[in-house]
């Protein structure tokens, strides 16, 4: 907790949202154990991956947007998982809840936060992927398909973490929770990268657009609605 | 409250006696479909039970809804009856639909959009229990299995009804021929509906009344312990 928001009695939703935001982004800065794992877990996906599918020109053009997801969901539930733990362990979430503040300011900024560590491990995976396997995936279409697929994972990622970090068996309930309910963001978001990186016509590609947009607003609205009901105490 | 309720009794022999005359009606009063023979009298009681186990997870959205709303337990035991009864019939569905698929895809399974969903669909109650048994408070078991019985919903099964709305999106392969069926064919499906409908409030009731009681031994045993 930053003391200038204790002193104040209410806390707008964006300082309060802003404040969490910052105080991870800070702590991951000084301590670094959250994206080194991410990262470092998210290459050894992909070798996995090299070794499993054979990853040769040919069958890599139609498998690459499936293992990037793939890649990206799995190092996505490690940073979930390490980012609730660590505000349960060390009693900071008691802290938060405490705090003089609209607690939707926790959602977003819990998820603002999660975002922003998916976001970097991409940016790094995404150059890296290109390198190692001579395909450009800097294309403006999939960068979007990327930013609103991460956007739906970590919305709906971000309300389940906070219920499987009240589990006894949180570290294993997350994934089991999470991937069944975020199908429909995976699937449209591999399917639009795949469509982008074949260069299918945007005709073809906008139906997973929608579904991707509408998928975003649903549960960034719903975990809006519910995430009370979830650390209320 | 031990005593089973006479207006339940009559709705397990309503139950009992719809089922037979479905039965009947399956076997002797629809028609025999001219290509796919026999086996396309699994079609009948199939979408039933997917109907079902879709009303049964929507029943409890509905019921997590209320549940967080007014915060009584009754609604609890309601969503966990309804989710518990809906994940049996979808298997009964994946399970008839399995039989069907045999002769006519001649395969047991393939990768449709349709079938995946239902599979998830399946997977997302599964987790809603799991999640269930790991919580160990009740209160926060109930808030929480109400959240995920809400979200759960919002995503999958909504998925599959939009597979189904949106035909120009998603290839469906699976034709339920309904345009095709006969008026005795047409009879005899939407009976089928309606038959598994009045089981599907049969069995949740009792399951809503097996969770009471389970609720009472608890409360019994907890005062003992003090």
């Amino acid at each position: 907790m930053s003391p200038t928001t204790a002193d104040r009695p209410v806390t707008g939703l964006w300082r309060a949202t802003a404040a969490i935001v910052w105080k991870d982004l800070t702590a991951e800065r000084r301590s670094r154990e959250l994206l080194s794992a991410m990262l470092v877990f998210a290459l050894l996906v992909i070798l996995a991956f090299n070794f499993a599918l054979d990853l040769d020109p040919k069958t890599r053009s139609s498998v690459t947007s499936g293992v990037l997801w793939v890649t990206f969901i799995f190092a996505g539930t490690l940073g979930l998982n390490r980012s609730m733990a660590a505000e349960k362990d060390r009693g900071c979430l008691d802290g938060l809840l405490l705090a003089p503040m609209d607690r939707s300011a926790i959602y977003f900024g819990k998820m603002l936060a999660n975002l922003a560590f998916m976001l970097i491990v991409e940016a790094i995976v995404f150059p890296l992927y290109s390198v190692l396997y001579n395909v450009n995936l800097f294309l403006p279409g999939l960068l979007l398909i990327v930013l609103l697929g991460s956007v739906g994972y970590v919305a709906i990622g971000t309300l389940l973490a906070s219920m499987a970090v009240q589990a006894r068996t949180r570290e294993m309930l997350l994934p089991i929770l999470l991937f069944p309910v975020t199908l429909p963001v995976l699937i449209a978001a591999v399917k639009g990268s795949a469509a982008f990186l074949g260069g299918l016509p945007m005709d073809e590609i906008r139906p997973w657009l929608n579904l991707l947009v509408v998928y975003d607003v649903v549960f960034l609205a719903v975990a809006f609605m519910v995430f009370d009901f979830i650390v209320e105490e | 409250m031990t005593k089973t309720p006479t207006a339940l009794k009559v709705l397990d022999a309503v139950s009992v006696l719809l089922l037979a005359v479905a039965a009947w009606m399956v076997f002797a009063y629809a028609p025999m479909e001219r290509t796919m023979g026999l086996v396309q009298k699994v079609f009948y009681f199939h979408v039933a039970a997917n109907w079902v186990g879709m009303l049964g997870f929507l029943l409890a959205a509905v019921a997590g809804g209320a549940f967080l709303v007014t915060a009584r337990a009754r609604w609890d035991l309601l969503e966990v009856a309804a989710v518990e009864i809906g994940l049996a019939f979808s298997l009964i569905g994946i399970v008839s639909g399995s039989i069907w698929a045999r002769p006519i895809w001649n395969t047991w399974w393939t990768w449709d959009p349709r079938l995946v969903t239902v599979t998830v669909m399946e997977l997302i109650y599964i987790a809603y229990f799991m999640l269930r048994q790991g919580i160990e408070d009740p209160d926060r078991r109930a808030r929480y299995a109400a959240v995920y019985a809400i979200v759960g919903f919002l995503s999958v099964p909504l998925t599959f009804l939009s597979i189904r709305l949106f035909r120009s999106i998603h290839p469906v392969v699976i034709t339920s021929t309904k345009a095709e069926l006969s008026p005795k064919m047409f009879q005899t499906f939407m009976f089928s509906l309606f038959t598994f409908t009045v089981i599907f409030a049969a069995l949740v009731w009792h399951r809503f009344r097996l969770g009471q009681l389970a609720q009472r031994i608890e409360r019994l045993r907890l005062d003992r312990e003090s």
